[in-house]
C-alpha cells in the first residue's frame, strides 16, 4: 500500500494538516501536498480509468507530464473536469471525483472493452464504424457516446473571473529549477529586465530531490540563496505557478498564471493569462522521464522512477512497500537510494545494461540491494495493483527467470528535454544517439524579426543531464562571463536505448506494453499501423491516436516514434517527430476570454437618446456593436402588436426614429467627386449642391456592400450616408483605396457617425410637426424631396434631409450629438399634438419591405450584384470604370438567368419562413432537389393586413404572377405568388408631396 | 503576432493595434482588360515560402496602411514602407539582398 511516511517531506508543514474528499470519501493531507501526494498518502493509487479499455490507472508522474490521473475538480460553479492531481495542490475543503468510468471506479463495465481489445485494434474508429450505415446510427454512435469524453461538462456559469496582463522585459525564462535561477541570475547581473516563471508552487526542480551539490552548498540552500538574490533585484519580476504555455512569433510568449486555483473564492482572478513581449526566451524547462514498454506498464503501481523519489522526498510519500526499480540508465539508481534512505525495501534493481559499473550503482549495491544485469521485465502481475513482477533476459524473448513480489515498479528508460517552446516558432532539433534524445539544435533556432536568435534552451532542456553540464549551459545560454556555478556529483555510465523489454518479445507481451495511458495505445497498434502502410510519423498520430490525448504524448511520444521506427526499418531521426503546438499543458478558457466576459464582452455602443428609450420601454436590438429599439412597448402589448402600432401610426400620423446610428462620412477634397465616382455604382460629381442621391457601392469583385443617401453639401464636399453597421468598414473601405491606389487624389475622409445625432420625421403630418418646431422653411418648394437644407429648428442647429426610407413624407434631421436627446425631446413634445409616436427597427424594416426598398445583409450576402436587385437605374452606364464595374462583365454576372428580386406574395395571406426556398423540379448531381428562389425578406404588413416578401428567384422580374412551392416545417408547401415588390404607394405619391 | 513598425508613426505595433490586407504590389485591373488579367488581380495571390511582401494596417493606431517586406519561413522582417509606392524601394531590395543573397525581385 501506499502511506505517508512519519519523517521528511521537504515541501509538507506537518502542523497543517487540510482535509478534502475524494470520490466523496474524507481524506487529510498536509499544507504543501499536491493532490498526488494527498492521494497516496491515503492508499489511493487508482484514480482513473483510461479513455479506450477502461483499463485502471494509476498515478505515474509526479508533474505536468502525468496521463492518467485527471480528476473532476470543484463544485457547480467551480467544477473543472481533466484536472492533473500531479499539479493540483490540496487545499482545505477540495472536491475531486474520478473520470472516465461507469457505475464506479472500483467496479467499472466499460473494463469489458478489454476484453475485446482484440476487436478494437489501431484505427478502429476508420476501420469498425464506418460501415454498415444503419450501425453507426443505432450501434456505433450511441456506444460512442456513453464512453466517451474523459470528464464531464460543467453545468453552471462559471464563478471565477480571469484577467489578463501586459509585460515586457528583455529576457524570459521559463523555468525555475536550477537551470532557470542561473539563467535568470546571470542575466540580471548584467542588468538585463528578467521575467522568470515557474509552472510549480517552487523554485528548485528536481536538484535538490536529487541530492546535488552546488558551490559548496546543498541544493536546497544554494535554490534559497538564489532566490533571495533575483527577489532583491529591482530588474527581476517572478511568478510561481506560471506556465509559460507557448512561444509565438516575433518573441511574444504566454504565460499562464494559476493565481487562485489552490485559494478558490478568496476574490482573486482564477488565472491571468500574461501577453509577454520578450527580447529572448530562455527555455529551462527541464526534461521528462520516459516509460519503458514492457508488458503489463500500466497496471496502478509502475511508476516513474523519479516520480517515485519525488513523493518520498518533497511528500514523505511512499508509494508501496516494495520496490523494484527497472532502468537501463544510472539516474534511476537515485530513486533506490532515496528509498533505502526513507527505510523502504528495495527488492531488486532490474538494469537492461548487460553490464553496470557505475558510480550510483556501487552506492546501491554498498546498501545491499540486488542488482541484476542485462535483465527486464517480462510481464508486471496484478490487476488493479502491481503485485510483482516475473524477470527475463533483456536480450531474449521473455522466458521467465524469476518472480519478485513488490507493490512498485519504479522505470526509467533515459529522458527527453522538454523542448516545447523551442519548437513552437520554429526551433530545430537534432538526434543525439550517445543520450537516444532528441536536443535543440542550438544552430537552427527560432529567429524574431531580425533574424537573430529569438529563444535558447538551459540545461536539461539543452540536453545536459548532470548537474555541473545544467549550470554551465544555463550560464552560457544567458550570455554569462567567467565561471559558472560549480556542481560535484557522482560520475553516470551512459544508457542503453531499450525500446521495447524484452527486445525479442512476441506480440502477446507487445500488445499489454502500453506507449500511450491515456488513450490506450500500445507497441502492438504502432507496429500494426507501420504494417498497414503508416509511415508519416503525424499520420501514425492520428491513425493510432498515439500522443493525442490531454497529455499531447509528453511520455509516450518518444517511445512510440522508436517503435514506429523499428517497424520501418529506419532510424529514428528519419522518422523525425511530431509537431509541437502550443500550449504546453492546457489552459483554462477563461483566461483566453479574459474579462471579455458578460457586459463588457465587447464595446457596447449608445446613441445619445438611449436613456431615453431605455425609459419608454424600448425591447433592444443589437446591431453590430449598437443597441436600438426594436420597438417600444406598452403595457399589455406583444412586440408584435407594438410594431403593428407603430407602423400604422407613422403611416398615419409621424413616427419618430433614432437614426443617430446612420453611418456619416464626410468626403472632402478636390478629388473628392472623381473618388466617388469611382466608389459608388451611380455618378456623384454632378450631384448638385443641396441635392441628395441614392447610391450603391460594390466591391471590386463586383458585389454589392452597401447603400445610402449621399448628399452634396458644398462644392468640395459630399456627405455619404452608410448602413449601421457598415460605417467603420465602408470608412476603412474608403480609406484602403485612398491610402494604396489612388494616393495622389486629393481627397479627405471623416467619419463623423459619432459626431451627429439624427432622428427621423415620417408620416403625413411630419411636416406639421418641423414647422411647429419652426426656424427654417421645409415647404415642399423650398426644401422639396431628395433636397438638403442646414438652418435652425427650434432652437437646434440643424441639417435637414429630405429624404425617405418608408415612402412617407420624411425629414432626417441631424443636429450635433451633444444636442441630440434635447432635440429629440422636442420633436417628442412638439409631436404630441400630431399622435407622435417613435418607432423602432422592425417597424423600419416592414415600412421599408411594404415600398420594396432592399436593405444591405437581407437582400444581400456577399453573392449579390445590383443588377440582381433591380438596381440597374442606379448603375451608370457612362462612366467608364468603378468598382465593381469590371467583375460585373464577366459572363457568370451578366448570364440572364440568375436569381432576381421579386416581391411574393402567400395566397393563403400568411407570412413566409425568412431563407424559405422555392422549390423546382427533380434533384441536382448530388441527388437534393432542386430550388430556384429563396425569401430575403419577410413580414406581415399591418397596412395590407398580409405577409408581404421579398425574394430572389430565377429570372423572377419575367415570371409576374407565377405560383412557387416554398416547402416550410413538417412537411407542408407554403404557395406564394410572383408580384411587384412595391407594395404600397407604387407610385411614391406619398413621400414626394 | 509579429511585431512591426509603422513607417508613418514610428511605432512598433503588435497584434492590438494591426490588421493585415493580403498581398502588396497587385496592379488593378479594370474596364478594358481581359478576363485572364482580372482573375489573376483578384484571386490569383503568391503564397511563397521566402520572401513576401504585404499590406498592413496600423487600424489602431495612426490609421495609415503601410507594406511590409518578410519571409514567411523565419518571420524575418526586412523592412517597412509607406503603401504609396507600386514597387518596393531600392533600402528594401538591399535589406533583402543583403540577408537572402540570390533573391531576385518577383520570384
Ligand atoms: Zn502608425
Amino acid at each position: 500500500m501506499s502511506a505517508r511516511l512519519s519523517r521528511g517531506g521537504r515541501l509538507i508543514d506537518r502542523r497543517a494538516p487540510v482535509t478534502f474528499r475524494f470520490d466523496g470519501k474524507p481524506m487529510t493531507g498536509f499544507a504543501g501536498d499536491t493532490l498526488a501526494a494527498s492521494l497516496l498518502a491515503n492508499d489511493q493509487m487508482l484514480v482513473g480509468r483510461s479513455f479506450k479499455y477502461h483499463r485502471p490507472r494509476g498515478i505515474v508522474a509526479s508533474g505536468a507530464e502525468e496521463p492518467n490521473a485527471l480528476v473532476g475538480l470543484g463544485q457547480g460553479p467551480r467544477f473543472e473536469p481533466n484536472q492533473r492531481v500531479t499539479t493540483t495542490e490540496t487545499f482545505e475543503g477540495l472536491t475531486a471525483i474520478s473520470q472516465n468510468h461507469w457505475p464506479s471506479l472500483d467496479y467499472d463495465i466499460g473494463a469489458v472493452n478489454g476484453y475485446l481489445s482484440r476487436f478494437l485494434p489501431a484505427g478502429f474508429y476508420y476501420k469498425m464504424f464506418l460501415w454498415p450505415r444503419p450501425f453507426w446510427k443505432h450501434v456505433y454512435e450511441p456506444f460512442i457516446r456513453q464512453s466517451a469524453g474523459l470528464g464531464k461538462v460543467p453545468q453552471e456559469a462559471d464563478a471565477d473571473r480571469y484577467e489578463q496582463a501586459y509585460a515586457f522585459a528583455d529576457l524570459v525564462v521559463a523555468g525555475g529549477g536550477i537551470a532557470g535561477l542561473t539563467a535568470a541570475l546571470t542575466a540580471a547581473r548584467a542588468g538585463k529586465r528578467v521575467i522568470l516563471l515557474e509552472q510549480t508552487a517552487h523554485w528548485g526542480g528536481r536538484a535538490p530531490v536529487d541530492g546535488d551539490e552546488i558551490d559548496g552548498m546543498a541544493a536546497d540552500l544554494w535554490v534559497k540563496n538564489a532566490v533571495q538574490a533575483l527577489e532583491g533585484m529591482a530588474n527581476v519580476t517572478m511568478r510561481l505557478r506560471t506556465m509559460v504555455s507557448g512561444l509565438y512569433d516575433h518573441g511574444y510568449a504566454l504565460a499562464y498564471e494559476r493565481v487562485a486555483d489552490h485559494t478558490p473564492g478568496d476574490g482573486r482572478p482564477r488565472h491571468r493569462l500574461w501577453r509577454i513581449r520578450a527580447g529572448k526566451v530562455i527555455a529551462a524547462t527541464g526534461a521528462i522521464e520516459r516509460p519503458l514498454s514492457f508488458a503489463g506498464n500500466d497496471i496502478p503501481g509502475v511508476m516513474l522512477a523519479a516520480a517515485v523519489r519525488d513523493f518520498v522526498v518533497n511528500w514523505a510519500v511512499s508509494p508501496g512497500d516494495r520496490s523494484v526499480v527497472v532502468t537501463n540508465n544510472d539516474d534511476a539508481y537515485r530513486t533506490a537510494l532515496a528509498l533505502a534512505d526513507a527505510g523502504l525495501v528495495v527488492a531488486a534493481v532490474i538494469d537492461a545494461r548487460p553490464s553496470v559499473t557505475g558510480d550510483l550503482p556501487a552506492q546501491v549495491r554498498a546498501r545491499g540491494i540486488r542488482v541484476l544485469e542485462g535483465r527486464g521485465i517480462a510481464k508486471v502481475k496484478g490487476a488493479k495493483r502491481v503485485t510483482g513482477v516475473a524477470i527475463c533476459a533483456q536480450q531474449g524473448e521473455g522466458a521467465v527467470l524469476e518472480e519478485i513480489a513488490c507493490d512498485v515498479v519504479a522505470m526509467s528508460g533515459g529522458w527527453s528535454p522538454v523542448v516545447h517552446l523551442w519548437s513552437h516558432c520554429g526551433g530545430k532539433l537534432i538526434w543525439d544517439a550517445d543520450a537516444s534524445m532528441f536536443r535543440p539544435d542550438a544552430a537552427r533556432p527560432p529567429t524574431g524579426d531580425a533574424g537573430q536568435p529569438m529563444a535558447a534552451t538551459a540545461g536539461a532542456a539543452s540536453g545536459a543531464l548532470q548537474t555541473a553540464a545544467v549550470l554551465a549551459d544555463a550560464h552560457a545560454a544567458a550570455g554569462g562571463e567567467g565561471l559558472a556555478p560549480q556542481a560535484t556529483g557522482p560520475a553516470e555510465a551512459p544508457m542503453l536505448p531499450v525500446w521495447i523489454m524484452p527486445q525479442g518479445a512476441g506480440i502477446a507481451l507487445k500488445s499489454k506494453m502500453w506507449l500511450d495511458y491515456q488513450n490506450d495505445v500500445k507497441v502492438s497498434d504502432v507496429q500494426l499501423a507501420a504494417r498497414e502502410g503508416y509511415e508519416s510519423v503525424e499520420h501514425t498520430k492520428r491513425y493510432t491516436t498515439l500522443g493525442m490525448a490531454t497529455d499531447q504524448g509528453k511520455l509516450s511520444n518518444i517511445n512510440g516514434l522508436a517503435v514506429l521506427s523499428h517497424a520501418l526499418h529506419q532510424e529514428i531521426p528519419a522518422t523525425g517527430t511530431t509537431t509541437f503546438r502550443p500550449p504546453y499543458t492546457p489552459i483554462s478558457l477563461g483566461s483566453i476570454g479574459g474579462e471579455a466576459r458578460g457586459e463588457i464582452f465587447q464595446p457596447l455602443r449608445q446613441t445619445p437618446m438611449h436613456d431615453w428609450h431605455s425609459a419608454q420601454g424600448a425591447y433592444w436590438e443589437p446591431v453590430g456593436q449598437w443597441r436600438r429599439p426594436y420597438c417600444y412597448k406598452r403595457s399589455g402589448e406583444t412586440a408584435h402588436e407594438a410594431v403593428n402600432r407603430e407602423v400604422i401610426n407613422t403611416r398615419s400620423n409621424i413616427g419618430l426614429l433614432d437614426a443617430s446610428t446612420l453611418g456619416k462620412i464626410l468626403v472632402k477634397g478636390a478629388d473628392a467627386g472623381r473618388f466617388l465616382d469611382m466608389l459608388y455604382t451611380g455618378v456623384m460629381s454632378t450631384l448638385p449642391v443641396g441635392k441628395c442621391r441614392y447610391g450603391l457601392m460594390c466591391n471590386d469583385n463586383g458585389f454589392l456592400i452597401d447603400d445610402g443617401v449621399v448628399v452634396r453639401m458644398s462644392e468640395d464636399s459630399w456627405l455619404c450616408h452608410t448602413t449601421t453597421g457598415g460605417a467603420d468598414r465602408i470608412h476603412a473601405h474608403m480609406e484602403d483605396w485612398l491610402q494604396c491606389e489612388w494616393w495622389d487624389w486629393k481627397v479627405h475622409t471623416a467619419n463623423l457617425t459619432e459626431q451627429y445625432a439624427q432622428v427621423a420625421i415620417v408620416g403625413p403630418k411630419a411636416r406639421m410637426l418641423l414647422e411647429k418646431l419652426g426656424g427654417m422653411d421645409v415647404s415642399r418648394e423650398a426644401l422639396p424631396f431628395m433636397t438638403y437644407a442646414e438652418g435652425t429648428l427650434g432652437g437646434f442647429r440643424a441639417r435637414v434631409f429630405r429624404i425617405s426610407f418608408s415612402g412617407e413624407l420624411s425629414y432626417e434631421v441631424a443636429v450635433p450629438a451633444s444636442e441630440g436627446l434635447a432635440f429629440w425631446e422636442a420633436c417628442v413634445a412638439a409631436g404630441a399634438e400630431f399622435g407622435a409616436m417613435p418607432y423602432g427597427t422592425e417597424a423600419l424594416h416592414v415600412l421599408r419591405a411594404e415600398k420594396g426598398f432592399i436593405m444591405i445583409g437581407d437582400e444581400t450576402d456577399g453573392t449579390v450584384i445590383p443588377q440582381d436587385l433591380g438596381l440597374g437605374w442606379a448603375i451608370s452606364k457612362k462612366k467608364a470604370d468603378y468598382l465593381g464595374k469590371r467583375a460585373q462583365e464577366r459572363s457568370h454576372m451578366a448570364d440572364p438567368n440568375r436569381w432576381k428580386l421579386v416581391g411574393l406574395e402567400t395566397l393563403d395571406g400568411s407570412v413566409l419562413p425568412d431563407g424559405a426556398l422555392a422549390v423546382a423540379e427533380g434533384v441536382n448531381a448530388n441527388g437534393q432537389q432542386r430550388t430556384q428562389g429563396r425569401v430575403t425578406s419577410t413580414y406581415h404588413s399591418p397596412v395590407l393586413k398580409k405577409g408581404i416578401a421579398m425574394g430572389l428567384v430565377l429570372n423572377g422580374p419575367g415570371r409576374m404572377g407565377e405560383v412557387l412551392d416554398f416547402p416550410v416545417d413538417d412537411g407542408k408547401v407554403v404557395q406564394a405568388r410572383i408580384v411587384d415588390q412595391v407594395f404600397y404607394d407604387k407610385d411614391g405619391e406619398k413621400q414626394n408631396v | 503576432m509579429l511585431t512591426l513598425t509603422c513607417p508613418h508613426c514610428g511605432i512598433r505595433a503588435e497584434e492590438t493595434e494591426l490588421s493585415p490586407g493580403g498581398e502588396a504590389h497587385l496592379k488593378r485591373y479594370g474596364p478594358g482588360d481581359s478576363d485572364e488579367q482580372f482573375e489573376a488581380y483578384m484571386f490569383a495571390r503568391k503564397n511563397p515560402k521566402g520572401v513576401h511582401f504585404e499590406r498592413w494596417r496600423h487600424a489602431y493606431g495612426c490609421g495609415k496602411w503601410f507594406l511590409a517586406a518578410r519571409c514567411t519561413a523565419t518571420l524575418e522582417v526586412f523592412g517597412t514602407y509607406p503603401a504609396q509606392v507600386s514597387a518596393p524601394p531600392e533600402p528594401i531590395i538591399e535589406a533583402i539582398r543583403a540577408r537572402r543573397p540570390g533573391w531576385e525581385a518577383g520570384q
